[in-house]
């Protein structure tokens, strides 16, 4: 469980999340969305400490992560973001058991982990070797999410993992990482400001607006009526691009 | 030998010392230079203020940095009192360090610069602390953009260390300084291509690592390694020196940067080596260093004329008969510095006048007295300091002479222009070459108003302590008499049939020119 209290955060006097309270539940799927600057990568990051919070508390399972070694904190939840980054000089092999690494195990539960992984993530087994420059798009993402993996984490943080990618490849991986989630019972926090995915997604849809909370809701209940006409907006555009297709598939 | 003077053994001893120098001061910038780069890439305030002072000490000419260096760590070795040599490999060493250090660091910073944030990011992420991320992610990134840096400083470093010779370090600079001063143009071309070859193959080598680094190919990178290490193995291996097997600590031999000095340095290093000493030299040493370096250790023995030493070290200002001064220095040297004078070599190079012997005897000029006379039907031709020098002032104040005419001339075109009669009179060293080649005459100076410049050995006080060094050097005291001494100038200055100053030597020593050519 993961538990926001009172977050506040200010870049140069501008406040970028203004009195956050939020909880998360453990398994759960929770998608942030919202327009572009609002707030949700910031609101992401603080998770893991990469964005140092101003005012308010976050605690993980009832620990406060301010007092945590952020090394260690980190290394204990998955982090896939849009950039992907993966490591140039270093094999797929080597990024993907870098967490491990970093963690001291030995080098022969390595090799068997990533092997594991690439399982996990559908990827051939003789990919190990490549370097990252060396791959499309696609399988570059696959072996961001196999690293994000490696370590166990009970918590992964996604920041817009497949922006990059192609609508089919973006499809296939959103589908696979659903299932993921599910069998290995992760807790899990998407960005996006792709709607459609939101909601197709998530357990739990987040809209975020000016550092506010501006709905939280599960996507059935978001498309019945958000009360807000921000978001009503949204979800109209994700609702009228479907429609449309329907119709043009029915030949009207 | 390779050319002219200049022997295989020789090169390849000097090559040597100049790879170990630069190649020390190069890994001595990259250890400060790369934890320097990473501090002022992470720490943005003092980034601005470190760049500039490293710049602003590029900009100060090599040779004025290198002979900054020499007070420094006197005053340094003073100061603390511990026995640090201020001459020789130490500040060479610190002065091509510094010039090292400005790529260095630069490429240093705008490697760790360059590094993608979306790379930095992800670093953080996966729970990188900051020393993992320095050796996992920035130093690995980094490493051919500051391997160019360090490729960049080393090319430099090569280069300039030629000019470590003006502070007693060897170097291949010995060839360049040393065959300028005697006109010796294959010696300065030899010393010119060993160094750029150096440079050129040094930087070959770490164009293979870099490119190793740049492609990740392990292979090249091992190759590259190997061939470095190679030439580091080469600049630690012992030379094959005939004497090298004797044991006992090397005499180090001063010289000061013009012909004579040259070639009385290699009279000394023959005596002793016949006594079975090893020897080594530190030429072109600047007249104050010289001294200095005797009184402090940094050399064992060296020449230099007694109203140098009467002026600039005991700072007196009046001129004794030359016996007097002799027995002045004699004493005070040894009192104040511990320095030995063992004795005048037999020939003086003062300042004098000369002309041409055949006018002189038309004219009927002896003496200085004698020039007074007739000197207001004469013209002078002066070197370009004379006039402003108080010998100069002494001569007017004891002779009063109104020449005609009186001009100054570098010493080339002073000679030219005695010898094609646009002179009469010119100011001269009294051991210089031209005055036996061109027979010219000097004048006598019975008002004593120029001061005696003998010719004096010099020993510091472990060498005095040594009496088989003292014995070997003995007979060369009162042996070169002027004549002589102008032979041997005549025979390494002039531009036909040149002598080495080697063969110079051994002609002063046993009337013998061996090996012409
Ligand atoms: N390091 C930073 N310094 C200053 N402002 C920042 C920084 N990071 C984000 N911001 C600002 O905070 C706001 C929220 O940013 P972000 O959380 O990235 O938005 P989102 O992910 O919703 O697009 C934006 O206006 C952005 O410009
Ligand atoms: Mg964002």
């Amino acid at each position: 469980m993961i538990s926001f209290d009172h977050v506040g955060k200010h870049y140069a006097g501008r406040r970028v999340l203004d009195d956050v309270s939020l909880t998360i539940e453990r398994g759960s799927f929770v998608a942030l969305v919202g327009a572009s600057g609002a707030g949700k990568t910031t609101l992401l990051k603080t998770i893991n400490r990469l964005v140092e919070i101003d005012t308010g508390a976050i605690a993980i399972e009832g620990r406060d992560i301010a007092a945590q070694p952020v090394a260690e904190l980190r290394r204990r939840i998955g982090y896939v973001f849009q950039g992907i980054g993966l490591f140039p000089h270093m094999s797929v092999a080597e990024n993907v058991a870098l967490v491990p690494r970093l963690q001291g195990m030995p080098r022969e539960e390595r090799a068997a982990r990533v092997a594991e992984l690439l399982d996990l993530v559908a990827l051939p087994a003789d990919l190990a070797a490549r370097h990252p420059a060396q791959l499309s798009g696609g399988q570059a993402q696959r072996v961001g999410f196999a690293r994000a993996l490696a370590a166990r984490p009970a918590i992964m943080l996604m920041d817009e993992p497949f922006g990059a990618l192609d609508p089919v490849t973006r499809d296939e991986l959103g589908a696979a990482y659903r299932a993921l989630h599910d069998v290995m019972g992760l807790t899990s926090l998407i960005v996006t400001h792709d709607m459609a995915e939101a909601l197709l997604l998530a357990d739990r849809v987040i809209v975020i607006g000016e550092g506010r909370i501006l709905a939280d809701q599960p996507p059935r209940a978001l498309i019945h009526g958000a009360g807000d006409p921000r978001i009503e907006a949204m979800i109209a555009v994700a609702r009228r691009s479907a429609a449309r297709l329907d119709a043009l598939a029915a030949g009207r | 030998m390779i050319g002219g003077s200049t022997g295989w053994a020789e090169l390849a001893g000097l090559a040597q010392a100049h790879l170990l120098l630069s190649g020390c001061a190069v890994i001595l910038a990259v250890l400060a230079g790369v934890p320097l780069a990473i501090a002022a890439a992470h720490g943005r305030r003092m980034r601005g203020p470190l760049l500039a002072v490293v710049g602003l000490m590029q900009t100060i000419p090599g040779l004025a940095l290198l002979a900054l260096f020499y007070p420094l760590l006197l005053v340094l070795g003073r100061a603390s009192g511990l026995a640090i040599p201020a001459l020789g490999f130490l500040p060479a060493l610190l002065a091509l360090c510094v010039y090292a250090l400005l790529p260095i660091l630069r490429n240093g910073v705008a490697a760790i610069d360059a590094i993608d944030p979306a790379l930095r990011e992800a670093a953080d992420g996966v729970g990188m602390t900051r020393r993992q991320k320095l050796w996992l992610v920035e130093l690995p990134l980094g490493a051919p953009v500051i391997l160019a840096g360090i490729r960049t400083a080393a090319v430099w470093t090569i280069g300039t260390a030629t000019l470590a010779t003006t502070i007693g370090q060897p170097s291949l600079g010995d060839l360049i300084f040393s065959g300028l001063q005697t006109e010796d143009w294959q010696r300065v071309l030899i010393g010119c291509f060993a160094a750029a070859a150096l440079a050129l193959l040094v930087d070959a080598i770490l164009a293979i690592v870099e490119s190793g680094l740049k492609a990740g190919s392990r292979p090249r990178l091992a190759a590259g390694l190997a061939v470095l290490l190679l030439a580091v193995a080469a600049a630690f291996a012992p030379l094959p020196r005939g004497e090298a097997a004797r044991t006992g600590s090397v005499i180090v031999i001063g010289a000061k940067n013009f012909s004579e000095q040259y070639i009385l340095a290699e009279a000394i290093e023959q005596r002793l080596r016949a006594s079975g000493y090893r020897t080594a030299r530190r030429d072109n040493l600047g007249s104050a260093i010289a001294y200095r370096a005797l009184a402090a250790g940094d050399i064992a023995v060296y020449v230099d004329y007694s109203g140098t030493l009467w002026s600039n070290v005991l700072g007196r200002t009046d001129t004794p008969p030359a016996d007097v001064m002799l027995r002045r220095l004699g004493r005070d040297l040894a009192a104040r510095d511990g320095v030995r004078l063992l004795g005048a070599l037999g020939f003086e190079n003062a300042y004098t006048f000369a002309m041409k012997r055949g006018r002189a005897q038309a004219l009927g000029i002896a003496t200085l007295d004698d020039l007074a006379r007739a000197a207001p039907r004469l013209r002078l031709a002066s070197d370009l300091e004379f006039l402003s020098r108080p010998e100069w002032r002494a001569v007017q104040a004891r002779y009063h002479p109104v020449f005609a005419d009186q001009r100054s001339y570098s010493p080339t075109f002073m000679y030219r222009a005695l010898a094609d009669g646009s002179a009469d009179v010119i100011s001269a060293f009294s051991s210089d070459g031209r005055i036996a080649a061109m027979d010219l005459v000097t004048i006598a100076d019975p008002r004593a108003a120029l001061p005696h410049y003998d010719a004096v050995l010099l020993l510091s006080r472990r060498a005095a302590a040594d009496a088989g060094l003292v014995a070997a050097l003995r007979p060369l005291v009162g042996a070169i008499d002027i004549d002589r001494m102008r032979t041997a100038n005549w025979m390494v200055d002039r531009d036909v049939a040149k002598r080495s100053p080697a063969q110079a030597a051994r002609w002063l020593l046993d009337g013998k020119v061996a090996g012409a050519r």
